[in-house]
């Protein structure tokens, strides 16, 4: 799952020659995600994985790094 | 709460650090009407200087234009100077609703609504027409006030790699769900000078069943052959659901601006925009002096020829010079310097030279993207265009950037 969203986040938000981003990037906090992209990413992973996230859940927090999003998503695949 | 000594002492460490971070914006006093040729105070308190101006957006060089300031002046004899109200109380006169009609016959839309700018066209327009049940799916680049106004609205937001089509389709068919989409696009983007690919865009939403919403501040009046903006360029007019635009660039430059559309969305904003709601009426000398500029663009497409032939030669003579250019065909012209500071010394050493253009650099742009930002004018002439050419030229040799790429210039400079 870690790399399935990685790749997503690459293709989704780094521009061509951004910054390398791992696992443990700081995608909302490090202002490579914002606020507004935040939507598709989250709709992304409901339909991915079948689940549905609710919006106090989906969180600039627990949005900010793919290990932290996996947890969440993981929560949800229970 | 009392505005002690703490309050204060917080509020002036942010404004240092606003300082000392190299982006505190200081404001040129200009003792002349906006025009080609300006007197410019600067630094406060020097003596006055005649200077080019290459950065206003008087892109029609309507905004001191004879005709206009004689229209204003007759609309301030025969109407008033203002309302005192806002439009739905007792401030909508004739010649408001004359200029939300004008305004869609130039525009080729079916009805518009005069709001006191575009900015809050912009703050109203998506909450007014759009729920919690609707989309909006906007360009990465698009305006500040587009940012706001998308903010404001209780609609799911998403957003598009800048004038990227493929990634917008994407997009669309995530937000399939959604009862309404709203595709959300500047014509022209002001920092680049590029243009929205409307033709693709508005195929695409018809395609997806969505609607599409475009800034034409930076269009209207000059883009397309008649000037009427990007859809006509593009060959699109009618089929653009909502126009926002604004009086206060190449429409006689004052102030204003208006929602221009599908006729159930411009009552949706009559009846729910805030902005329009809450603020007053256009004052009449401004309406005055709109109508007579759009019986100007619509007698004759003179103006906007000369500054298509104006833009022609500027972008040919900066790209012969030896510049880094943006590419396109707007009369935004972005010289490229890639280096904060470098754009500051290069707009200073031009205003030495008589040359008024200001430096731009993050966060107004991204980092290492900073640049000169010129605009070029019907206003202008070839004196004017050519004395501001030497001057970028003798400026640029001076810090040696000429024939230079984006790497050789950064490696000299910095990003």
């Amino acid at each position: 799952m870690k790399d399935v969203v990685l790749k997503y986040v690459i293709e989704e938000y780094v521009e061509e020659g951004g910054d390398e981003v791992s696992y443990d990037t700081p995608l909302i906090s490090g202002g490579i995600v914002d606020s507004f992209s935040m939507v598709s990413l989250k709709r992304f992973l409901e339909n991915k994985y079948k689940i549905s996230i609710p919006d106090d859940k989906a969180t600039p927090e627990a949005f900010d790094t793919v290990n932290k999003i996996c947890v969440l998503v993981n929560e949800f695949l229970k | 709460m009392a505005y002690s000594n703490k309050v204060r002492s917080i509020y002036q460490e942010t404004i240092s650090g606003i300082r000392d971070a190299g982006i505190f914006k200081q404001e040129r006093f200009i003792h002349s009407p906006q025009a080609a040729d300006i007197v410019v105070e600067f630094p406060s308190g020097s003596p006055l200087k005649k200077v080019i101006n290459m950065c206003a957006n008087n892109y029609l060089g309507l905004s001191s234009h004879p005709d206009v300031v004689k229209a204003a002046h007759e609309g301030l004899d025969s109407r008033g100077y203002g309302m005192s109200s806002v439009r739905f109380i007792c401030g909508t006169q004739d010649i408001h609703r004359e200029l939300e009609r004008k305004i869609s016959e130039f525009l080729g839309t079916e009805e518009t609504i005069l709001f006191p700018s575009c900015m809050d066209a912009n703050a109203g327009v998506f909450e007014a027409v759009l729920t919690k049940d609707d989309v909006m799916i906007s360009d990465r680049l698009v305006h500040a006030s587009l940012i706001d106004g998308i903010r404001l609205c209780s609609a799911v937001q998403d957003t598009f790699k800048h004038s990227d089509i493929k990634h917008l389709e994407s997009k669309l068919q995530l937000h399939a769900d959604k009862r309404f989409k709203l595709v959300i696009t500047d014509g022209v983007f002001s920092m680049d000078g590029d243009t929205a690919r409307l033709d693709e865009m508005v195929a695409l939403c018809e395609q997806y069943d969505a609607m599409i919403l475009v800034d034409e501040s930076h269009s209207s009046g000059f883009i397309g052959k008649t000037g009427r903006g990007t859809h006509e360029k593009y060959n699109v007019m009618g089929k653009i659901d909502i126009i926002t635009t604004t009086f206060g660039k190449a429409l006689g430059g004052a102030s204003g601006g208006c929602v221009s559309g599908r006729r159930e969305l411009v009552e949706m904003c009559r009846q729910k925009a805030r902005p329009y709601l809450f603020s007053n009426t256009i004052a009449p000398v401004v309406v005055a002096g709109v109508l007579k500029v759009l019986d100007i663009l619509s007698a004759s497409t003179d103006r906007r020829d000369k500054l298509e032939t104006n833009t022609a030669f500027w972008r040919k003579g900066l790209t012969e010079a030896g510049f880094v250019l943006r590419e396109g065909d707007t009369p935004i012209v972005p010289v490229m310097l890639f280096n904060a500071k470098l754009s500051q010394d290069f707009s200073r050493a031009l205003y030495d030279e008589g040359i008024y253009a200001i430096g731009f650099f993050f966060p107004v742009v991204p980092q290492g993207a900073a640049r000169i930002r010129t605009q070029i004018s019907a206003g202008h002439e070839m004196h004017h265009l050519q004395k501001a050419l030497d001057a970028f030229t003798k400026v640029g040799r001076k810090f040696d950037i000429l024939h230079k790429t984006k790497q050789e210039i950064t490696d000299m400079y910095g990003n």
